[in-house]
């Protein structure tokens, strides 16, 4: 500041500084302007939500006479202590489901990325084609595949899988829908894409000699992968079982179409608090915790996992 | 190390490489023709070529990183040929240096070790990192050192696993050329030291000679020549050796007489070349190429002709271009036996005469006259260096 009065007092001497500045604020502002559209998004369609969100859940009352908020956090608990099983289940499937997609989707991805040469282009659109199929429409396939009388319930019965999974809790008796099992198959199937590509980009981005200097270095194929390629592929698991666990364990419509009334998740519970109990707070309060939980468990895995920690 | 060298001391092989009738083959592209090739144990042993010559190939079939389409690898007295790159008792320095990324300085230099079993492995790679000078970096990640630090974590890496041989694909190649000359004394420091067989692939002539004890230059997928270094600029057996090593100019010339010296003329005068230093096809008479090293060439003006001793082949010609270079001066100089002859004179006593369109005499000591075949590329080898830079 002192510089610019300093040259104004001057005279014309040394004319090129206010010359070279007057671009420099417009390119500084630059980054604000492209953050403006996103900010006002977030803005308008999660912060907002969020405060009224918020505020509903420390409200009490009733739909004839209104709510008022009251800053009753008696909800919460009430809210918790009720539903901590529809909690535990949801972790529990979302969960399962990250896991199997990560075992399902790592080989894939590693495939993709190193052994499919010109096929690589077709596989990646084979993995995200699901997606010109609606979410619903999907789910209520895996309805008939795991119909009583499907081909793959009349397989995995007459390979006694049926056997153990009943003997296991995941399954009842002959049937496959209605039970965990039908739940979580959907949970994985639908959340599949979603941790593929993440982990296809980073397997992609590892450079091939990598590989060829760790079996120089009397690494063997499986130490390469267990203390080369594993690692440096962990942005990708990261990143992967967080975009499939967090809409996972918030997700309704699996155990909804597939399940019953026992493997409720806690997003049902929501679905129901807000659209037919119609009590508000509770739904609120519900959705408070989840996230709460999902925030403090994703924090401690990416502490964990240490990502920030990769190049 | 010693019981190893004991061990393979019984067998003539000894501790070499050997190489017998390697070729490699993609599809219908040959890479490399079947070639022989022993390196003898301890040995700073370059294989010297343009890109896609087969110098990498050739190097990364030794690794067991490729395999080879025909033919057998012995490190030693043991067949190598069919063991994964992991159970080979050589390493690599990779023209990308292929640090691990996620890993610091000192755990990258210790993975082969660790890969072995071997668990104490700090008193090791403190020493590795003392041989390359980064004992304060041994914390940091690759990405934090510079190109020339990276390149020394290389070699400590493959070094320290004490491998049989060392190969080391265009290790300098990414480096500034002031950097490259310094490592290059430094690599040549670290094998005087360790005493390890040294493979060492380049482009650069300038690094294989300086470098080496043994060079093989490669063209086409096959090895051209192999010798010491100055025994391949001295004598080059092809045009490709004789340009791609250093220039030469080659004159075509027809043989006179055969004898202990071979007669040949061109552009009118006689040249006389010692019989030991001709190709086999030379002595046989007919077309040959006549060649001489710029700097065995004394310039003299052609008023001073009579003064220059007898027995001396001369040539007379025009200067077209000079460029003082500082340490000498180069010149062009078209004559009838050839155009664009090159000499370059060192600057001792400068003569003012020796200008562009002075008429001049380029005289030799004739024993350092060499004759090849006629029947190849004048230019082979000519381009490629200058594509190299």
């Amino acid at each position: 500041m002192s510089t610019t009065t300093l040259t104004k007092k001057e005279g014309a001497a040394p004319v090129e500084e206010p010359v070279l500045r007057k671009p420099s604020t417009r390119k500084r502002l630059v980054p604000y302007w492209l953050l403006l559209p996103g900010i006002i998004w977030l803005l308008v369609f999660f912060a907002l939500p969020l405060v009224y969100q918020a505020s509903t859940s420390v409200q009490t009352g009733s739909l004839e006479q209104g709510f008022q908020v009251t800053w009753h956090f008696q909800t919460y608990w009430d809210a918790f202590t009720e539903y901590w099983p529809q909690f535990v289940r949801s972790l529990l499937y979302a969960g399962t489901a990250t896991l199997l997609c990560l075992l399902l989707g790592y080989p894939l991805a590693y495939l993709i990325a190193f052994k499919a040469g010109r096929w690589r282009n077709l596989l990646l659109v084979l993995v995200i084609a699901p997606f010109f199929t609606s979410f619903l429409i999907r789910t209520l396939a895996w309805k008939t595949i795991l119909a009583d009388d499907s081909l793959v319930v009349d397989v995995l019965n007459a390979l006694h899988v049926l056997d153990v999974t009943s003997w296991l809790g995941w399954t009842e008796g002959e049937r496959v829908l209605a039970t965990p099992m039908a739940v979580v198959c959907g949970l994985t199937y639908n959340f599949l894409p979603f941790m593929i590509l993440p982990l296809y980009t980073s397997l992609e981005r590892i450079d091939g000699r990598l590989h060829e200097a760790a079996q120089d270095l009397y690494a063997s194929p499986a130490t390469t992968f267990r203390k080369v390629t594993f690692p440096l592929s962990m942005p990708g698991v990261v990143s992967g079982t967080l975009l499939t666990f967090i809409p996972a364990s918030g997700d309704y419509v699996n155990a909804e179409l597939l399940g019953s009334t026992d493997t409720k998740m806690v997003g049902n519970v929501i679905q129901s608090q807000f659209l037919r109990v119609l009590d508000y707070p509770t739904a609120a309060a519900l959705s408070f915790i989840l996230m709460a939980i999902v925030l403090v468990m994703v924090t401690v895995y990416i502490r964990r996992a240490g990502t920030e920690d990769l190049v | 190390m010693t019981d190893k060298t004991a061990h393979t001391g019984k067998n003539t092989g000894g501790g070499d490489v050997r190489l017998t009738g390697i070729s490699k083959a993609y599809g219908s592209f040959t890479a490399v023709h079947p070639l022989d090739l022993t390196v003898p144990q301890g040995s700073f042993f370059a294989l010297l070529g343009a890109s896609g010559c087969g110098k990498t190939t050739t190097l990364r079939m030794i690794a067991g990183l490729e395999d080879p389409s025909t033919g057998t690898i012995f490190l030693g007295d043991k067949d190598v040929t069919d063991l994964p790159p992991y159970k080979r008792p050589v390493n690599t320095v990779f023209q990308s240096y292929a640090l691990f990324p996620h890993m610091d300085i000192s755990e990258n230099i210790a993975f082969g070790l660790r890969r072995r079993g071997i668990k104490s492995v700090k008193k090791q790679v403190d020493d590795m990192l003392e041989l390359v000078q980064l004992g304060d970096k041994a914390r940091h990640k690759p990405h934090q050192l510079s190109g020339g630090q990276q390149q020394r974590v290389a070699v400590a890496r493959a070094l320290i696993n004490h491998p049989q041989v060392l190969l080391l694909d265009e290790p300098l190649g990414a480096l500034d050329l002031k950097l490259r000359r310094q490592m290059q004394l430094e690599l040549k420091r670290i094998q005087t030291e360790v005493g390890i067989t040294f493979v060492h692939v380049t482009h650069d002539q300038e690094e294989a000679m300086t470098m080496a004890d043994q060079v093989a230059v490669m063209n086409g997928g096959r090895v051209e020549q192999l010798g010491a270094p100055a025994d391949l600029y001295e004598n080059p057996q092809t045009t490709f050796v004789a340009n791609f090593l250093g220039t030469s100019n080659l004159i075509e010339a027809e043989v006179l007489e055969t004898g202990s010296d071979v007669v040949v003329t061109a552009g009118g005068g006689k040249l006389r070349v010692p019989g030991d230093r001709c190709t086999s096809a030379v002595r046989q008479g007919g077309k040959v190429l006549v060649g001489v090293r710029p700097e065995k060439i004394s310039l003299a003006h052609a008023d001073d002709a009579g003064s220059i001793a007898d027995g001396r082949n001369r040539v007379t010609g025009r200067i077209v271009d000079s460029s003082f270079i500082g340490v000498s001066t180069q010149y062009v100089v078209n004559s009838p036996a050839g155009a664009e002859l090159q000499v370059y004179e060192q600057n001792i006593e400068r003569d003012a005469r020796l200008r562009p369109g002075a008429e001049v005499v380029l005289h030799w000591n004739p024993a350092h006259t060499f004759g090849l075949d006629a029947a190849q590329d004048i230019d082979a080898g000519v381009e490629t260096v200058e594509d190299a830079g």
